[in-house]
């Protein structure tokens, strides 16, 4: 007892870096930084295929991270981040179509749609857990779905709306814009979701990631933080799906309300490694070098994604990059956090 | 008349949802996780009654005597051989198997079958009418499906209630690890709990391809009702589901009733508003576990 009595007294204060750091912080930087030059500049030397599929790329990217946040980190089985991508895509229509907004300037009008929407649907989910809120999730979404399909007068119904205000832009200049806003998109989540990691509510997720039950004991406000990573990842949903119709010019419910969005995320965060940055990072790239070599199969490749999840999960639940990492971890982004030396005294490996 | 009509039919179609909901929540009372393949599984049963009648030139109903014992070796084989390997993770890996499981099914069925939509043909069953006053006639084989769906219910709340092993599910149910240290094995339970799922899985599925015509790709719409009975009725429940079929079922068609683009939609408000004023269902038995 008088050893835990002397623990309370002074106590060094908290570092300034409490990251774990060590020696090989500049490949990250180095690589992260290499990246980005390459991709800025592609629209400048990679043909019009090329950019179209690393726009494609990017707002994968983009759902996965957000899912990845959802799932991975405070514990919401999502299957119905469609609803998301379908509202945000309306939000297209309506902005651009009907009060005639500059359409690029939709996509974080979307976020915000999306972000208000998905508030009131966070009172009815959160009262549900585990499997239960994932097929509410999807309940929501169907019923979004329906609700526009019997909107035959403003929303188009069934058929759906089209962007025409688009076609005021030239069709090069409207893709380098689609790009940019895409490759913007795909930074805003994958850094957004870093530096939240990194800040107070981070570590409240991780914590919630780790045992529920343990971190509302310890004074975690669990649904405030469940909420913000629901709303963020709702945000992240609108604006890919204002962006993926702004390529794609025709709005259709039943594609943009399509279970598949929810289907190839799940499937890319379980590939990659669910529960970190770099996972679906590379999930999404082994997707498309997957989708690439299945191309043409159609039945077949779906049905050898569902085989890949199922056994991922049986084998490998960590995904590839938990493979990867299994013996000598190289984590790109630090968002783990460096355990304080007081409560290292007797080297219990913690 | 009309409104009589709607209520009748409604109360009917309420049946079949409930049967689509029983399996469901059976292995959610018991496993406390959902099967996202459950819609799939139905439409399993459907294709495999198909091939059973165009192979041992049986009537789909006939077919259950191969169907019923074929489907419980799948669904013990499923969680005994797969699903089991997953649950001390909690939850997710169980979720993210059974929608992997949902797709392959889905183009499986595809591959196999075709996209194009087929139908069981049992006889003159199908169209016969039971005509109550001048102007109400309901269809006979509704009828009989909320007869089976009766006979499922009591069934298994006897056999839940009053049998042994049925007590060992209810135990297994309420605190697995308390029940092992008495000598049940929760494993064993989980699989014959899955296996008894997909057993009634059969029978619903011969019945929903005996009502209307299917597709391989109808299986995540019967998923969602079948969640939709056990959100109404309350979870674990085996009256709840009855309770919850004939709700949705009534939704459904006063919605359609107003206007046919209702029709689901009427269904899904209604689950709805019942999660926003009684989250845990009208009738709840097993209580949630942080």
């Amino acid at each position: 007892m008088s050893e835990n009595r002397s623990e309370i007294e002074p106590r060094p204060p908290m570092t300034a870096a409490p990251y774990a750091r060590e020696a090989h912080v500049a490949l990250p930087l180095v690589l992260l930084g290499a990246v980005l030059v390459a991709l800025v500049s592609l629209p400048f030397w990679g043909d019009g295929s090329l950019q179209r599929t690393a726009l494609e790329f990017f707002y994968f990217l983009a759902l996965a991270q957000a899912w990845n946040l959802m799932a991975g980190y405070a514990g919401m089985m999502s299957i119905g981040q469609q609803a998301f991508v379908g509202i945000g895509a309306y939000s297209l229509v309506v902005f651009a179509e009907d009060l005639g907004l500059n359409p690029f300037l939709t996509i974080p009008l979307a976020a915000v749609v999306a972000m208000i929407l998905a508030l009131p649907s966070s009172w009815l989910l959160f009262r549900l857990k585990g499997a239960y809120f994932a097929v509410a999730t999807w309940v929501i979404a169907e019923t979004v779905r329906l609700a526009v399909n019997a909107n035959i007068d403003w929303l188009g119904g069934g058929r759906g709306r089209t962007v025409r205000s688009l076609g005021q832009f030239d069709r090069h200049l409207r893709e380098d814009l689609g790009y940019y806003a895409g490759l913007a998109l795909a930074l805003i989540a994958v850094f957004g979701v870093f530096f939240l990691l990194r800040s107070k509510t981070g570590l409240a997720l991780q914590a919630i990631r780790d045992t529920e039950n343990g971190a509302r004991a310890v004074g975690v406000e669990t649904r405030r933080t469940k909420r913000i990573v629901y709303l963020f990842a709702a945000a992240i949903a609108g604006a890919t799906g204002a962006l993926i119709y702004i390529v794609q010019i025709n709005v259709r419910p039943d594609a943009a309300f399509s279970i598949n969005w929810a289907a190839y995320v799940i499937f890319i965060v379980v590939i990659g490694g669910i529960g970190t940055i770099e996972g679906p990072i590379l999930g999404t790239i082994l997707f498309f070098v997957l989708r690439d070599l299945l191309e043409g199969l159609e039945a077949w490749s779906m049905l050898i994604f569902g085989l890949i999840a199922i056994v991922m999960m049986l084998f490998a639940p960590k995904g590839i990059w938990g493979v990867m990492n299994a013996h000598r971890p190289v984590p790109l982004f630090r968002t783990a956090r460096k355990l304080p030396a007081r409560f290292k005294a007797d080297e219990g490996e913690a | 008349m009309i409104a009589i009509s709607t209520a009748l039919n409604g109360i009917l179609l309420g049946g079949l949802y409930a049967l689509y909901g029983l399996g469901l929540s059976l292995t959610f009372g018991i496993m406390r996780t959902v099967n996202l393949a459950h819609g799939d599984v139905i439409v399993l049963a459907t294709y495999l009654s198909l091939l059973t009648t165009q192979i041992l030139g049986f009537t789909p109903l006939m077919s259950l005597v191969v169907l019923v014992p074929v489907m419980f070796c799948i669904g013990y084989g499923l969680q005994r051989l797969v699903l089991n390997r997953t649950l001390k993770d909690g939850m997710m890996p169980a979720v993210i198997i059974t929608f992997g499981l949902s797709f392959v099914i889905q183009n499986g069925l595809l591959l196999g079958f075709s996209a194009d939509r087929q139908v069981l043909r049992q006889g003159a069953v199908e169209t016969m009418g039971v005509t109550l006053a001048p102007g109400l006639t309901l269809g006979l084989f509704p009828i009989l499906t909320l007869g089976v769906l009766l006979v499922l219910i009591f069934a298994l709340q006897a056999f839940m209630g009053r049998t042994l092993l049925g007590r060992a599910f209810r135990a297994t149910s309420d605190d697995p690890n308390t029940a092992e240290l008495m000598g049940i094995d929760g494993r064993k339970i989980y699989g014959l709990a899955m296996g008894l799922a997909f057993a009634i899985i059969a029978v619903t599925g011969v019945i929903m391809g005996i009502r209307s015509n299917f597709s391989p790709f109808d299986g995540p719409a019967r998923l969602i009702f079948a969640f939709e009975v056990i959100i109404i009725g309350g979870m674990g429940s085996i009256y709840g589901v009855l309770a919850g079929g004939l709700i949705l079922g009534l939704a459904q068609t006063i919605g359609g009733a107003i206007s046919p683009t209702y029709f689901q939609l009427a269904g899904h408000l209604a689950t709805l508003g019942i999660l926003a004023v009684r989250p845990s269902g009208l009738f709840p038995e097993t209580i949630e576990k942080g």
